[in-house]
């Protein structure tokens, strides 16, 4: 066989300058890349670097502009799915596509092309689970199942397929430190049958720990191919991000002992079988701090947000307080203009509306709040669009969101830019109470560090802050405090300098779906 | 034939019309197309039946066209819902209206004739069973096919491959079409045969319960097959049963009112409907179970992303 590219033998899959144009934008632009079998290989880049789009083309759901793809040194066109799995490329998706009202076997035998019956794949999944230490009851449904456990599902299903490479894209992006280590397991244990991976992430110390080579993208340009173990993160993260992020400052306010935000034993039923209930939640967040809420998802932080913002009320008036008042039954406009502001976890359809102008999305989260400034004509509740448009105006200014226009509508916006301004939608208002959800998913990192600062500096000016996040170099960068949700339950504020990763990871519930097994070996 | 025996033996004709549209509407509804217009296609199967059956002298040519019509009818809806992406609960509505309408055009110079009667088939040995050999085993085709479709459906959703695409696609079609399932043509032959059973359904009240035309003599029972869907947590069993509640409670109440209780005939009418109603929430109300059960992508059209 002879090598294309001398030094660089047996290739199990090989890019030749693949481009993908979608109108103006070149998502991809003459990438180059080599994947050797049995090699763990990354594919590093921020959001919007162009990993997805290289992916899909990979796995034949987007179809090349140029370039060409070879197979074990074969050049083929991937047209689909169906077609990349029988070549023997298997992906594990970064959104699961889980069907929740189905069993973990059914859902299996979904993604087979032969038909197996039932059992017979519940068998097998069981044996295979076992032996990549993947616990899974194949009987159990979804819906009950926890991201992490969700994501087992994913990559059992992948091998059950037997693929020589297996492509996961982000996949410790909804785990915790502990299921981390066991995927880094399994990852190796494929590596050993002379499988390949690639290993699609922008964690750098993960990628350093278990990559073999890596691939950087910018832009949806390659900037640099390597081998991570031999760079330091801020090399790499040079490759991935082009100059220095900006790092965030955290001087740390003074912290009063004034409670600005209280719960008192709060307890919340579960509304859906797909809800979380919240079990004796205390927290207490006084005038200057920060306090952070880690967690993996679906572990309640949803239903935390929604009962602090007054999304859902609850029956005790005292269980939620907000600078001083009883607010456990006040709606959301109420809570408002006590001084609170909110920020809701998913940008569309939740903190905004898709198919409105930035300004009309403004007006619609503080037309009550700030009734004296937009409203006039007393009870006629007419806009005031010249004051709505200054106040509009100002928040782009401060938090420096980039669109094209003077007011467009918020889908026309990147993530980080329409994050940015709702963020600052609340901070606009100088809010004392500031509870936010999520605040940088899926941002960039310029526009994240952007927003923490801002939270920083709202805190410092003496406002009580909330961040829910998953993101737990997030929660290291801006609280004073850090408490984790796990199941409902939220552990007591601890103060974020003694706080550590491995402590984090116990607090969250160390390997789902196993703790429960695990404790009771213990008690015999 | 003893008293007791005619009774159950109306009971079961009034429940198989309800069994059949529901059982057939249960299919399009768990791969997540709400069809509406199940009244419309009752009443489309009883009017083409019964022409057929008159035009041909045969009952059994009559309950073929009225499958036919049935089927035909909702592949309509089905081209405006799935092809055209028209709005599912407003086409349904128009499926119902048109379908009152046009059968009452088409069974005009048959109003007043006399029909052919669907013959009962003896099953051998069985039929002679004391009790319930006469009720169970010397019934009409009809009866048979419906409570055949019950068992029939159940192990389709449940035990097949192509059972589970149809509730995968129900619970999520996005997912569904990732993994390369066909959810437009799933969805297509799921109303079809919604369609080719709501339209056996209306054979049956023409050749069967009465067998004569008259305007309008789907009577409602289309919505009542709405309701026991989603009374039954789309569930066939809970299907069976709910529709031979209604059936009984319709029979009992018509003795009522003959015997004569004194209690207002408005009440006796409305007890099937509130029974049902009252009965099948009691047996749904474990909440996780009807979640569960439930198509989550029910009513949402789907446009396949390229």
């Amino acid at each position: 066989m002879t090598d294309q590219q001398p030094g660089h033998g047996n290739c199990l899959l090989e890019v030749r300058g693949l481009t993908k144009v979608f109108g103006e934008l070149r998502a991809n632009d003459g990438i180059d890349l080599e994947i050797k079998s049995n090699e763990i290989h990354a594919l590093l880049g921020e959001n919007g670097a162009g990993k997805s789009t290289l992916v899909k083309m990979l796995f034949g759901s987007l179809e090349p502009t140029s370039g060409q793809i070879f197979w074990k040194d074969k050049p083929v066109r991937i047209t689909s799915p169906g077609q990349a799995r029988a070549l023997g490329i298997g992906m594990v998706f970064q959104h699961f596509s889980l069907f929740e009202a189905l069993t973990v076997a059914e859902n299996i035998a979904l993604s087979m092309d032969q038909d197996v019956s039932i059992e017979g794949i519940a068998e097998q999944a069981a044996v295979l689970s076992r032996e990549y230490g993947l616990p899974l009851d194949p009987h159990a449904h979804v819906a009950d199942l926890s991201v992490g456990e969700r994501q087992r599902i994913e990559i059992v299903r992948t091998l059950l397929q037997n693929p020589e490479l297996i492509i996961l894209d982000e996949p410790t992006s909804v785990l915790t430190p502990q299921e981390a280590d066991r995927l880094f397991e399994t990852l190796a244990k494929i590596r050993a049958e002379g499988r390949s991976v690639l290993y699609i992430s922008h964690r750098l110390e993960e990628v350093q720990r278990i990559c073999d080579r890596a691939t950087v993208l910018r832009h949806g340009k390659l900037t640099g191919a390597c081998d991570p173990r031999l760079e330091t993160p801020a090399s790499l993260a040079r490759m991935m991000v082009g100059s220095e992020v900006k790092s965030v400052s955290n001087a740390g306010g003074t912290i009063t002992d004034e409670i600005l935000i209280e719960t008192r034993n709060l307890s919340a039923p579960a509304r859906t079988p797909f809800a979380v209930a919240l079990k004796d939640v205390n927290l207490k967040v006084r005038r200057g701090e920060i306090i952070g809420i880690a967690g993996v998802a679906g572990n309640g932080q949803s239903e935390l947000f929604d009962v602090l913002s007054g999304e859902e009320t609850v029956p005790d008036a005292d269980d939620v307080r907000i600078c001083g008042t009883s607010v456990g039954r006040m709606g959301i406009s109420e809570r408002r203009l006590l001084g609170a502001g909110f920020v809701p976890e998913e940008r569309h359809g939740h903190a905004a509306v898709s198919d409105m102008t930035l300004s009309q999305n403004m007006v619609l989260a503080r037309h009550h709040s700030d009734a004296d400034v937009f409203l006039t004509g007393g009870p006629l509740k007419i806009i005031r669009y010249d004051a709505v448009k200054k106040a509009s105006e100002r928040i782009v200014r401060e938090m420096d969101v980039r669109m094209s226009g003077e007011d467009p509508v918020a889908s026309s916006l990147s993530g980080g830019n329409l994050q940015k301004f709702i963020v600052g939608r609340e901070l606009d208002r100088q809010p004392s109470v500031l509870i936010v959800n999520q605040p940088t998913w899926g941002v960039d990192a310029g526009a994240a560090s952007r927003i923490r600062q801002a939270l920083i500096d709202l805190a410092e000016s003496g406002s009580a802050v909330v961040v829910i996040s998953q993101d737990l170099d997030e929660i290291f960068e801006v609280a004073t405090s850090i408490a984790v949700l796990n199941e409902g339950a939220l552990s007591e504020a601890e103060p974020a300098s003694m706080m550590t990763l491995e402590r984090i990871g116990l607090l969250m519930g160390g390997i789902h779906g196993e703790d429960t097994k695990v404790e009771a070996q213990h008690a015999h | 034939m003893t008293l007791a025996e005619a009774i159950l033996l109306t009971i079961t004709t009034a429940a198989t019309p309800l069994l059949l549209a529901a059982i057939g509407e249960l299919v399009v509804e768990r791969s997540g197309v709400l069809n509406l217009g199940v009244e419309g296609m009752i009443v489309m199967g009883a009017v083409v039946a019964f022409a057929a059956a008159q035009l041909t002298g045969s009952a059994y040519l009559g309950a073929l066209f009225g499958m036919a019509a049935g089927c035909l009818f909702s592949l309509l809806f089905a081209f405006l819902t799935l092809t055209l992406v028209a709005n599912q609960v407003a086409t349904g509505l128009a499926l119902t209206i048109l379908g009152l309408g046009l059968s009452g055009m088409i069974g005009e110079s048959f109003v007043g004739q006399r029909g052919v009667q669907l013959e009962e088939i003896a099953i051998p040995v069985l039929s002679s069973i004391p009790l319930i050999g006469n009720l169970l085993f010397n019934q009409d085709l009809i009866f048979y096919i419906s409570i055949f479709s019950v068992f029939g459906v159940s192990w389709f959703l449940f035990k097949t491959r192509l059972g589970l695409q149809l509730r995968a696609i129900g619970d999520s079609h996005g997912s569904a079409h990732a993994l390369g399932i066909s959810v437009i043509k799933t969805r297509y032959l799921a109303v079809m045969f919604g369609g080719a059973c709501a339209g056996l359904a209306g054979a049956q009240l023409s050749l069967v319960y009465t067998p004569q035309w008259v305007e309008n003599m789907s009577a409602g029972r289309g919505w009542i097959a709405l309701a026991l869907v989603v009374f039954a947590s789309w569930r066939p069993l809970r299907v069976l049963a709910g529709a031979y509640l209604f059936g009984a409670v319709t029979i009992g109440q018509l003795h009522a009112q003959a015997l004569g209780f004194g209690i207002p005939s408005q009440f006796l009418s409305a007890l099937p409907y509130l029974a049902t109603i009252v009965v099948l929430v009691i047996i749904s109300r474990n909440r996780r179970l009807t979640l569960m059960n439930t198509p989550a992508s029910l009513g949402q059209s789907f446009v396949p992303d390229r």
